[in-house]
This record gives structure tokens, C-alpha cells and sequence, in this order.
């Protein structure tokens, strides 16, 4: 039964669900479904959510939900991906996210997907941007998206989401050190979970610690004071200064039982209007956009270049480089030379 | 260049609060290499069925010790039905007497596995249901 773009536009959610089963695996309806829902999207705010495995990521996109679902008259729809890795060895996953979002089970405005990783690097799968442009399309407005529990350079997500929350727990310790010149620096809200463990003010010290030093090389000392909020002087507001201007809060959370959470969906909706306000949506939209159609052109040259050139002339040349006859660059290059 | 992956739903409806087997046959799934969504203790059959609908799953397996699988079972498939996932197919694992299974088979379970199956067996059914050739 083919899959109408139709039917997701209206909300049917078990179209929805084949389509992005569609999209995962990459078959040839795809393309025309994430075609004909391209032209509508563009209105979903992405929230990504990273941090250690075992910090609370899904027990916190569970209570982010639910509050933004009681929060309004009119609640936004929400649908949340959440990754979890594959097996590098049997290509199985076990993807448990959903147990932490029990909570969320009966809300026909709540969509989960889980989704394994399928040996994709940087914490999420490579269907990742393209369920987020089916579920955009799709007419939901607030988009989770939870990473593989993420160590330093899985910062891909900055690169999809407009805003990137980075979970932390106490007791991780030097790691606190450790992590600062990766994962930290993509972060737009920092949440210390398990905030009722001992230790945690600690942990969240030593961010925000982290996070002045860093504004002080930038050259953005604060000067309204200890608690900068974002200033909201109206008018134009210059490109560059779009990032800079956010300053990264870090909130302490006790996502198991809900304290904090409603700063934290605060702090998205701010960040949300700071974007709009600042021009940085646009930006990270163009951003987003360039990435991906650059990838886009390597999957088909690299398409084109393999039927193109068949098998026998890279094994040839493959061999010459194993002998040590060539070097890999003058191969790929005698390769390309078509 | 369609890479499919089989995806099972694991879920443990009703009130019991063992839930070793459900991660044992969790496990050995993920190692047969399939994508496995474990839902976690006491589901209704309106979650499971829901979660089954978002996930887009081929299997769902219900892990049942309770003793009320005449009553959940049917009312999972009935839900399975109701949301249109006519095509998914559900397996029954846990302490089933002999007696109950020709009834369960009979509303639609495509196996049911009692306590020492091997994993294997379960795992080879599965690729068996979805890939006859390959079996």
C-alpha cells in the first residue's frame, strides 16, 4: 500500500509511522514523500538532547514533554526521536529510551520514534535530519530529539537542532574537565540532573565557571550585572552576534521527580524567541540546508562515480597502493580523472 | 538499496513485575540482529498497541506470568487490529499452560514459548516469519 504524504499532512499516524520506516531504510518511495512534505516544513523548533549515557536524557525529554503539553490552552504537538546505538557487531540495537516515557503513553498529541544509530558516528543515525523533515512536515511543532548517550565529539546534533540542551549528573568528576572542549561548547541550555545527589552544586559550579571564562575570551564580559539574561535591546541586531549574545543557562533538575523542569521549558521557549528575534533561526536553517545538500552531492558523485567506473579499476589500483606502487592520493586521484 | 531490519516490540502487559525474560529474549533478539523496543513493566493494551503503531514494528513479543494472558493476549491483538497493524505478529512468551495455547494460536498469536525455550529457536522463527528463504 503506497504511503500519501496526504494522509500525514492530516495527522494519520500510522502513514506517518511507514513513512518514516520508509525513509530509515532508505526505500524508493522516500524521496517523494519527503518531497511532497519538504514544502512544509521549516516551522518545527528542534530541540536536541545530549549528554553521558545514564545522566537522564529520556526521563527528562519525558517531563519536558508532558509540562509543555499541560503548559498551554493550546499545547504544542510534540513528537520526540530518540537514539540509541546499533551493535557494531550483530547490527541489533536495543532501543530502551521508551521505558523512561511511560508517562507520555495515552496523549494522541505525543509521537515517539526510537531509532538506531546503524553504525552512524556523532550520536545520531543518518535518517535523523530526514525524520525530522517528516515530522516537521508532518505539522508537529516541537521536535526532541535524544542522542546516543554522547561522549566529546558527538556534537552532530548541533548541527540539526536549534537548540541543544546538554544533560550533565553529579559524580562524573575530572570528567567534568575532560569534556569541556567538546560537548559543552554546543549547549544553549545546561541541565545538572539528579540535582538531589550529593555533589551536584559542585558540578554546577564548575560549568558555569566554565561557561564565564568562556565569555570573557569571547570579549562579552557581562556587564548588567552577575545574572546577564539575554538583552533585549530591539532593533537590528548584527549576524555575528546572533550566538554570542545567548548566555548559556545551567539548571539544576531533579527530572525523576519534575523539580526544574519548568525553568528548563522556560529557558526553550526563550531561546526559541531569541533565535527568532536574533536572525540566528534563519542562520542555523541556512546552515542545516547548506550541510545537507553538500552532503547530498558527495552520496551522488560518489553514486555516479562507482557506476561509472565498476569494479576492476579501483581493485587495480587498490592493489598498487596495498604493493606500496602508489600512494593512496595519486590512486584516488588517477581514479576521479574520468 | 532498501537495508531492512526487523523490528520487534518487546512488552510486558498486565501486573507482574518479573520482567527477566522479557530481557533475556530482548537480548538474544538484539544479537540475532534485530532492532529491539523494549517498553518496560505493566503496559495496557491500548500503550502497547500505540507504541507498536509509532515504532512501526514487524513483531510484537508479550511476556506474560501472570496467569491472565487469556484475557490480555486477545485484548492486544484486538487493539493491534483496531489501530491497523493487521500485519504485525505477535508472540506469547512466559508461564502459558498447554492447555490455553491452541486458544491463543486460535486468536491469532503466531507462537507461543514456554520457560526454557532457546533463544535461538525464538530468533530463527522470527527470521523464519519475515525472510522464508533465508530461514
Amino acid at each position: 500500500m503506497p504511503i500519501s504524504p496526504q494522509a500525514i499532512r492530516k495527522g494519520d499516524r500510522l502513514s506517518l509511522a511507514k513513512a518514516l520506516t520508509a525513509v530509515e531504510n532508505g526505500n524508493p518511495e522516500s524521496r517523494s514523500i519527503l518531497a511532497a512534505l519538504f514544502p512544509f516544513t521549516g516551522n518545527a523548533h528542534l530541540v536536541g538532547v545530549t549528554g553521558a549515557p545514564g545522566t537522564g536524557k529520556s526521563t527528562l525529554v519525558n517531563q519536558l514533554a508532558k509540562t509543555f503539553r499541560q503548559a498551554s490552552e493550546t499545547p504544542p504537538k510534540i513528537a520526540i526521536i530518540a537514539v540509541d546505538p546499533t551493535s557494531p557487531f550483530t547490527g541489533g540495537a536495543l532501543l530502551g529510551d521508551r521505558i523512561r516515557m511511560g508517562d507520555l503513553a495515552g496523549d494522541k498529541g505525543i509521537f515517539i520514534r526510537s531509532m538506531a544509530s546503524r553504525g552512524a558516528l556523532g550520536g545520531l543515525a543518518h535518517a535523523t535530519a530526514s525524520f525530522a523533515t517528516v515530522l516537521d512536515g508532518a505539522g508537529f511543532d516541537l521536535i526532541f530529539i535524544e542522542t546516543v548517550g554522547a561522549g566529546q565529539a558527538e556534537v552532530k546534533i548541533a548541527g540539526l537542532a536549534h537548540t541543544v540542551i546538554v544533560v550533565e549528573a553529579p559524580g562524573l568528576g575530572d570528567e567534568i574537565q575532560a569534556i569541556k572542549a567538546g560537548i559543552l561548547e554546543i549547549a544553549d541550555i545546561l541541565v545538572v540532573n539528579k540535582a538531589d545527589r550529593p555533589g551536584a552544586e559542585n558540578t554546577a559550579r564548575a560549568l558555569k565557571a566554565m561557561l564565564e571564562m568562556s565569555l570573557v575570551k569571547n570579549g562579552n564580559i557581562p556587564t548588567a550585572g552577575k545574572h546577564l539574561r539575554l538583552s533585549s535591546s530591539e532593533g537590528a541586531v548584527s549576524e555575528q552576534a546572533s550566538h554570542q549574545n545567548w548566555e548559556t543557562p545551567v539548571q539544576m533538575v531533579t527530572a525523576s521527580e519534575g523539580s526544574g523542569v519548568d525553568a528548563v521549558v522556560n529557558q526553550i521557549t526563550s531561546h526559541r524567541d531569541f533565535l527568532k528575534q536574533s536572525g540566528g533561526w534563519q542562520e542555523k536553517e541556512n546552515h542545516r540546508l547548506q550541510a545537507d545538500l553538500k552532503a547530498l552531492i558527495q552520496d551522488l558523485l560518489l553514486h555516479r562515480w562507482e557506476q561509472q567506473i565498476g569494479n576492476g579499476p579501483f581493485t587495480e589500483a587498490l592493489e598498487k597502493v596495498i604493493n606500496r606502487e602508489l600512494t593512496p592520493l595519486d590512486a584516488a586521484e588517477s581514479l576521479t580523472n574520468l | 538499496m532498501s537495508d531492512r531490519k526487523i523490528r520487534v516490540l518487546i512488552a510486558k502487559p498486565g501486573l507482574d513485575g518479573h520482567d527477566r525474560g522479557a530481557k533475556v529474549i530482548a537480548r538474544a533478539l538484539r544479537d540475532a540482529g534485530m532492532e529491539i523496543i523494549y517498553t518496560g513493566l505493566r503496559q495496557t493494551p491500548d500503550m502497547i498497541a500505540e507504541a507498536a503503531l509509532q515504532e512501526d514494528v514487524d513483531v510484537v513479543g508479550l511476556s506474560i506470568l501472570s496467569g491472565a494472558h487469556n484475557a490480555l493476549v486477545p485484548a492486544v491483538i484486538y487493539k493491534l487490529h483496531e489501530n491497523g497493524l493487521d500485519d504485525v505478529k505477535v508472540f506469547v512468551g512466559g508461564i502459558i499452560p498447554e492447555a490455553d495455547i491452541p486458544g491463543l494460536l486460535d486468536k491469532g498469536v503466531y507462537a507461543v514459548y514456554g520457560p526454557g525455550t532457546n533463544t535461538q529457536e525464538v530468533a530463527e522463527d522470527i527470521h523464519q516469519a519475515f525472510n522464508p528463504q533465508n530461514g
